[in-house]
């Protein structure tokens, strides 16, 4: 009888749990489905769900008529690009602070998180001025610059976290052996912090892809991500719910996908460690 | 610990990031308040000069400052409580023993990784849209009148979509933190006979008291710097129903050219921003001593 009762109870607590976890995740399943409609059925009323002629044809004219591919470009290289040379920045600082900390590396680490503390309007005009002046609006260099400063304190301080949890008996010992500081460094310390680099190298190319105030602010054409071309769609002619539609799922699609498989490090990253 | 050798070893790999964060945040700081005392618009670069404090005088007392820091107050407030309290809701929910928690937490914390421009549009046409939206539909369902969205709640509106993108992060933290629950504790108060209320706030609500303090004042930092929902559905408009401190910002600066007045109103939004940080500086920072 209890038996009964608690599946009986489990049951229901997982039916509710799902209706929540779809009407959370529907506007996404909509856009999906809307991308594969003829733009006649994506505003028919009543809307069309399942029953419909499934077409491709906007994700060709997507394609042809905005150039989807070269913003995806823009993105990767902005996003991979960016975080990359953030890495090799920060990889340096964040050994060093978590393996030779100093009296003063806690207030370092403060005041790193403290810049990102900063509202971008602060800073917007200034930024503007310099890039017009320096001409780097509307370069992948100039943005991929600023992108990688956003997130640099970000990528600090989750490789910090990571790099804490690696004992220093092993550091020790490897010393004693009369490593050098670059042996010790590429053959002790990388393979074990390889999956927090990864995990942090994740959730930073997740950030850059979808920041949307930089990219919105300081690009124009050539230089203009995904969600500058999705930008552009604000102010449509005629029908286009349906590219919209494709549009949106190409830009969302990759980084859904990455941000499935770090959704665990997220939590931690974008704590600053304070939750785990 | 640390010897010298090393300790200066240190100082040479933290400083290219020191240095770098520094000049990025620092100089570019700097630089707005000094823009900040002149008269300076693009427009009429020859005309520039030292005001003093008068453009924070005209920036503050421009009715539509007053009205851009209440729509910020707002909107900053409703999407915390509707994403922390229905947070809290779902996180208990995905708590219990339900089937298929992976792919259920995979569905929830999806619309976190949409990119600001998308969502804000889908919800605009796809689902808000008086003729053809889904939520159109429904309300005829109903024989109601369907609601125009963005023209007659604009705010309500640019709050929902922003409601959507963080409630998932609410719920994901949460959800982490309710996990770290031991479960001895959840056996000896169902032993002791605890109610669900009593169980709810005096074990739960303890124990996830932090986690929810750090999902407020992130979500704060970034809440008060909204844009791109705003850029891509209203303009800020109509009038300026939907305008809060970053796009007020960015009208002054890249559409009207006033350099002094945009500077002026984004050391107002740092100030804010400030004040938010001050108390999530000292959360993290009692964590890093343990």
């Amino acid at each position: 009888m209890a038996m009964k009762q608690t599946v009986g109870k489990r049951v229901g607590v997982t039916a509710l749990a799902w209706l929540v976890a779809f009407l959370i995740f529907f506007p996404i399943l909509w856009t999906f489905i809307t991308s594969f409609k003829s733009e006649l059925d994506a505003i028919a009323m009543p809307p069309k769900f399942l029953f419909f002629n499934w077409t491709l044809e906007n994700y060709v004219e997507v394609q042809s008529r905005s150039n989807y591919l070269k913003y995806a470009y823009n993105s990767i290289v902005l996003s991979v690009g960016a975080n990359i040379i953030g890495l090799l920045i920060a990889v340096p600082a964040a050994w060093a602070m978590a393996f030779a900390p100093g009296k003063r590396t806690k207030d370092l680490l403060m005041w790193m998180l403290s810049t990102k503390m900063m509202p971008a309007v602060g800073v917007l005009v200034p930024i503007y001025l310099l890039f017009r002046d320096l001409h780097l609006l509307d370069s992948l260099w100039g943005i991929g610059f600023v992108l990688m400063l956003l997130n640099l304190p970000i990528i600090i301080w989750m490789l910090y976290t990571y790099f804490k949890e690696i004992p220093v008996d092993i550091l020790e010992a490897a010393r004693m052996d009369g490593a050098s500081l670059f042996n010790e460094i590429a053959y002790v310390l990388t393979p074990m912090a390889v999956p927090g680099i990864a995990s942090t190298m994740l959730l930073a190319i997740i950030l850059s892809w979808n920041e949307a105030f930089w990219t919105l602010n300081l690009a124009t054409s050539n230089a203009a991500p995904l969600t500058a071309f999705i930008a552009s769609y604000s102010a449509p002619e005629g029908f286009f719910w349906a590219k919209l539609s494709a549009a949106s799922t190409l830009a969302i699609a990759p980084i859904l996908i990455l941000g499935w498989f770090s959704q665990k490090q997220l939590v931690r990253g974008l704590t600053f460690g304070a939750v785990k | 610990m640390a010897t010298q050798q090393t300790s200066a070893a240190a100082r040479v790999l933290v400083a290219p990031s020191v240095i770098l964060l520094f000049l990025w945040m620092i100089v570019p700081l700097a630089m707005t308040l000094y823009f900040s005392s002149l008269r300076y618009s693009l427009l009429d670069a020859e005309n520039s000069g030292f005001v003093g404090l008068q453009n924070y005088a005209a920036f503050l007392s421009d009715p539509d400052f007053v009205s851009a820091l209440l729509n910020t107050l707002i909107l900053v407030a409703s999407v915390l409580v509707i994403s922390v309290v229905g947070g809290i809701l779902v996180a208990l929910l995905m708590d219990q023993p339900v089937f298929g928690l992976n792919a259920l937490r995979l569905m929830v914390i999806a619309p976190f990784f949409v990119m600001p421009t998308v969502s804000a549009l889908v919800w605009k046409n796809l689902l808000m849209n008086p003729d053809s939206g889904l939520f159109a539909w429904i309300a005829r369902l109903f024989g109601l009148q369907p609601i125009v969205w963005f023209t007659n709640y604009p705010m309500l509106s640019v709050i929902i979509v922003v409601s959507w993108e963080w409630l998932p992060f609410a719920s994901l933290i949460l959800l982490t933190a309710l996990q770290s629950l031991d479960e001895e504790q959840k056996e000896a108060a169902q032993l002791d006979g605890a109610g669900a209320f009593s169980y709810f706030f005096y074990i739960v609500l303890p124990h996830i008291a932090r986690a929810i303090t750090v999902v407020i004042l992130i979500e704060t930092i970034f809440l008060l710097s909204v844009f791109a929902e705003i850029y891509v559905t209203t303009g800020g408009g109509p009038g300026v129903a939907t305008t809060n401190i970053p796009f007020l910002v960015y009208k002054e600066a890249l559409l009207n050219f006033d350099v002094g007045s945009a500077s002026a109103g984004g050391i107002v939004a740092v100030v804010l921003a400030n004040i938010v940080a001050i108390f999530l500086m000292r959360i993290v920072g009692r964590n890093l001593e343990g």
